[in-house]
């Protein structure tokens, strides 16, 4: 079941006009950047399929920029996120993309700053709710049907370990796993559903590990 | 867990339990939270779609020009008393319009389920004030009913209008309203579910073809036929009247059409009343030019 909570159904609380183009994209722009772990410099943002044809009348734009900048889907200060971004000196480039997605609402965002860049692609289902499908190059096979994070973290002996050993410890339950990485002891993703929700402390815990570089949630 | 309207109403009978209830328990269970916790996160919810209604009673304009100020029309005509079909369903239809003018003016809203449709529900609700008299609690458990019909239209169809037309957002959200009316009127589970499948069969079919792409034309005035849809499908399911196709079927009928539907009539903005020439002609006065040639 992809919708699990009655509040995404009755909710969110949101500025409009639409789930799919403002609290969708604005939630997509946020797990950017969460998952960038700090306010980037600079994003080039993609928009395909109905986000291409029809962001600027819906303020695609405007809550993607929005979510990049912390914002809740239910922020007054989405109205005016262009203008925040411009005063922080934030550079922002939006594309309309000719290729045909898989699902009608697909924007890809590409952040960085002079320390390191990141790339992921999300879907908007309808609702509010999203999906993220694709981080850095890696596919994303999440179900979407329970909570899930998002390890990014070198390849290295032992990173898998400590990641399940502090989950172990908080007596959450995972139930779904995927590893990949670019190369042997290259850039790594770690992708676990677990049963319930994670604290912060848990998601801090893990941060907090060598060898990992972000965490972030993908499903609330 | 329930996961179609039929394990829902049989839950309901089994246990002798209403959906408002069952969804609050369901809800308790999948995310670990106390009923406290969820009937004061719905009570929040509540306060957002009042305070969407009333905003839009005062009149709103949107930033195209294209929507606003029809809510307010709508009162002055009530308030006339020459209004032809019933003051209670004309009172609904003005708050669900009200709504839709706050959202497309970007004003803040809850979406139920999504933006497009968020104003059918709060309509609804928020017009049987004085008839039913519902205290706060049987306010947050009309949007709990509606909310539990409208998670097994979005787990089994889709409630986006790009993926399934608008008959996925105002039509899930009309149907969603009927049940919840339905309950708060005191009807049984079993005609919660009635006046749903009723509702949704007379919005089948229906397209999501917004002018220059926004939120706002046809999409105002559908929230006004989706609530006007769901007070009659819900007086009709109370009168004892059923649906000859179950519910579920419907909805399942409803997921077929959406993916049968060509993705010019699916919020693209390329077909229906977006692609008249007026909608053409709205749409280059808005952007400058008609996103189909740019």
């Amino acid at each position: 079941m992809k919708f699990r909570s009655v509040f995404d159904i009755i909710g969110p609380v949101m500025i409009g006009p639409s789930s799919s183009h403002t609290a969708g994209a604005a939630r997509i722009g946020r797990v950017a950047r969460n998952l960038f772990d700090r306010e980037p410099k600079w994003a080039h943002i993609s928009f395909y399929g109905s986000f291409a044809k029809t962001y600027k009348g819906h303020g695609t734009d405007v809550a993607i920029v929005g979510g990049l900048l912390d914002f809740d889907t239910f922020d007054e200060r989405i109205k005016e996120s262009l203008e925040i971004a411009r005063k922080k000196k934030m550079k922002i480039t939006f594309r309309e993309e000719e290729a045909v997605p898989e699902h009608p609402n697909t924007a890809k965002i590409l952040v960085g700053d002079d320390d390191g860049e990141l790339e992921l692609v999300g879907i908007s289902i309808g609702g509010g709710k999203i999906e993220i499908v694709e981080l850095n190059g890696f596919k994303l096979r999440l179900s979407g049907h329970n909570p899930a994070i998002l390890v990014v973290h070198d390849d290295r002996f032992g990173a898998i370990a400590s990641v399940s050993n502090i989950l172990a410890k908080h007596q959450i339950n995972i139930g779904q796993m995927e590893v990949s990485r670019k190369g042997k002891g290259k850039m790594a993703l770690m992708t676990i559903e677990v049963d319930q929700n994670l604290e912060d402390r848990v998601i801090d815990e893990i941060a907090a590990l060598p060898d990992i570089t972000q965490v972030a949630r993908i499903v609330d | 867990m329930f996961r179609n309207v039929a394990e829902l109403i049989e839950l309901a009978e089994a246990k002798q339990k209403r959906i408002s209830t069952l969804m609050i328990e369901q809800e308790m269970e999948v995310t670990g939270r106390s009923r406290e916790q969820i009937i004061h996160q719905m009570g929040v919810n509540l306060d957002v779609m009042e305070q969407a209604v009333e905003k839009g009673l005062q009149g709103v304009q949107s930033v195209s020009g294209l929507t606003g100020g029809d809510a307010v029309l709508l009162q002055n005509y009530i308030k006339s008393g020459n209004f032809l079909s019933g003051e209670l369903l004309l009172d609904a239809v003005s708050k669900a319009v009200a709504t839709n003018e706050v959202n497309a003016a970007m004003g803040t809203i809850c979406a139920t389920p999504t933006a497009g449709s968020a104003g059918v529900v709060p309509g609804t609700l928020f017009a049987l004030q004085n008839k039913l008299k519902p205290n706060r609690e049987q306010k947050i458990a009309f949007l709990f009913t509606a909310g539990a019909f409208g998670f097994v239209v979005a787990n089994n169809a889709s409630i986006s209008g790009a993926a399934g037309g608008c008959q996925a957002e105002v039509g899930s959200a009309a149907g969603m309203a009927a049940a919840a009316i339905v309950e708060m009127a005191g009807g049984t589970p079993a005609q919660s579910a009635e006046a749903m499948a009723i509702t949704l069969k007379n919005m089948l079919g229906l397209v999501c073809d917004p002018v220059a792409g926004l939120v706002e034309v046809p999409c105002v005035k559908r929230n006004a036929m989706g609530a006007a849809n769901a007070m009659v499908a819900a007086d009709m399911a109370l009168a004892g009247i059923t649906s000859r196709i179950p519910c579920d079927e419907v909805i399942d009928a409803m997921y077929k059409i959406g993916q049968t539907m060509p993705s010019a009539l699916r919020e693209t903005a390329q077909g229906g009343l977006a692609a008249t020439p007026t909608g053409r002609e709205l749409e280059a006065k808005i952007f400058g030019l008609p996103l189909n040639k740019k």
